[in-house]
């Protein structure tokens, strides 16, 4: 057997050989599972932003009131059309020059970077859901006495939530993945755990590949949560 | 109850109603006759300011609707709406249709709301079908819950946009016997309809409204039996071959 792998040239030496396997399931496991730890911590708080954030706007971006509408599509544009990572190190490096002494947490940070930028998408699936409503359900609640708010939270938004919870979904899984460009700023998550694991030792290739499974352990869950969802939409 | 006062509506460069003068006293029984396209719809739908009128001035209850930040949701509480598509709350039970609004809106408790609910229920004879979803009703069913929906709310008004414009025609009688059921009850009616048999039963008064003008006013025998214009003889005429 020790022979067989012997044979195979990749697991003798460079990127991927057997001692850097072993050293890292020696030492480096509890370094990637605490940034794992750190990376739920910021998908899910993040997660939980981004669902307010993606309603609110989405909800503003259907409406008919102009100024609401108008901030809701400028929020989206520049969440949509700017890179995260800038976004992650304005936030680092921007908002203390701004706000003279505010040096948020780097986990606040990564909570509020994925939570906007994702918020921003979602709010553009919520948008369509409301848009996919007929508007014979906003005029059965507005002709009952309910205020545009009101019909949009207790009539319209819930029938929308349904349609667009498999988009909604797959939003989750990208921000999960989304949360490693705190990397950048010392997030102490799963990418950066894997980074200074694998930079103090040189064990980059075990290192990431473990980091990318973990990685697929926390998104396939959600991915196959997603297409479960879609086939129970279409049976209805 | 309702007054209207020189309504106009544009759709663009449509003009859907020109100048309307109507007044619809307390308790009365209003049908709105007219060919499709001629704005009745519209009439309806500026009574609760579901359309906005582009001029003149909507006075419901006492209440200037027209007027600049009126109170248009407290008014509309008292003034339910039927709908030609139904438009029940497809995610909600049939109970919780009948509940929603008087729990959110105005605040009634639960319990009250349900017992009320119940009983409006029995009336339109849908009672087993309470924890139905609307989707699991025929038209006929549904269009009877969203009359007992809009009872619960004990409107002062009844606005009846085409009830029966989209139910298979043996569906029509059933959800007809409801709303002629509901003539003694005291509650100030308008309804637009295609059903000339209803008007005739039913109704205290008939317009005949064409191209966004009130064409005939008075009581059914008048409009049956005596109209007073071509357009309106043309359309009978039609309509009661």
């Amino acid at each position: 057997m020790s022979e067989f792998f012997a044979s195979i040239g990749f697991l003798q030496e460079g990127p991927f050989a057997v001692p850097r396997w072993e050293a890292l399931f020696e030492k480096g496991m509890d370094t990637l599972w605490q940034g794992a730890a750190t990376t739920l911590l910021v998908a899910s708080l993040g997660l939980a932003l981004a669902l307010v954030l993606g309603i609110v706007i989405g909800v503003m971006s259907a409406s008919h009131w102009r100024i609401p509408r108008a901030f809701a599509r400028g929020y989206v544009e520049f969440f949509q059309n700017t890179p995260l990572l800038i976004q992650v190190f304005m936030l680092y490096n921007a908002l203390p020059l701004l706000f003279e002494g505010l040096f948020l947490p780097v986990v606040t940070i990564g909570i509020l970077g994925v939570g906007m930028y994702h918020g921003a998408y979602i709010a553009e699936v919520v948008r369509a859901g409301i848009q996919s409503i007929g508007r014979g359900q906003l005029e059965a609640a507005l002709s009952q006495g309910f205020g545009y708010v009101g019909a949009m939270r207790y009539i319209v938004v819930p029938q929308a939530m349904r349609i667009v919870l498999p988009p909604m979904t797959n939003q989750a899984v990208s921000l999960i993945k989304n949360t490693s460009v705190i990397a950048i700023i010392a997030g102490g998550d799963l990418m950066y755990a894997g980074d200074s694991f694998a930079g103090r030792f040189g064990h980059y290739g075990p290192t990431y590949v473990m980091v990318g499974l973990i990685y697929f352990l926390m998104c396939f869950p959600l991915a196959i949560l997603a297409r479960r969802l879609e086939e129970r939409l279409r049976a209805d | 109850m309702i007054k209207l006062t020189g309504v106009s509506k544009h759709f663009g460069s449509h003009q859907a109603l020109k100048n309307i003068d109507l007044e619809v006293p307390a308790g009365q029984k209003l049908v709105v006759i007219g060919p499709s396209g001629s704005g009745k719809s519209t009439l309806i739908r500026c009574m609760n300011m579901l359309e906005k009128p582009s001029a003149g001035q909507v006075i419901v209850d006492g209440v200037d609707l027209t007027a600049h930040r009126a109170p248009i949701a407290k008014v509309r509480q008292s003034v339910a709406m039927v709908f030609q598509q139904f438009n029940l709350y497809p995610h909600k039970t049939v109970l919780e249709n009948l509940t929603l609004a008087p729990i959110v809106v105005r605040g009634v408790s639960k319990d009250e709301a349900t017992e009320t609910a119940l009983q409006y229920l029995e009336r339109v004879g849908l009672s087993e079908k309470k924890d139905k979803y609307p989707a699991q009703l025929s038209g006929g069913q549904q269009q009877r819950v969203a009359i007992a929906r809009a009872l619960n709310m004990h409107p002062k008004i009844m606005l009846f946009d085409e009830p029966t414009s989209a139910l298979d025609p043996e569906m029509i009688q059933e959800v007809l016997e409801v709303i002629v059921g509901l003539a003694d009850s005291g509650i100030t009616m308008v309804v637009v309809t295609h059903e000339m048999g209803f008007a005739k039963e039913a109704a205290d008064r008939v317009i005949f409204i064409d191209e966004g003008e009130i064409l005939e006013d008075g009581t059914p025998i008048h409009f049956f039996e005596n109209p007073q214009h071509d357009r309106t003889k043309l359309f009978l005429s039609k309509i009661l071959r």
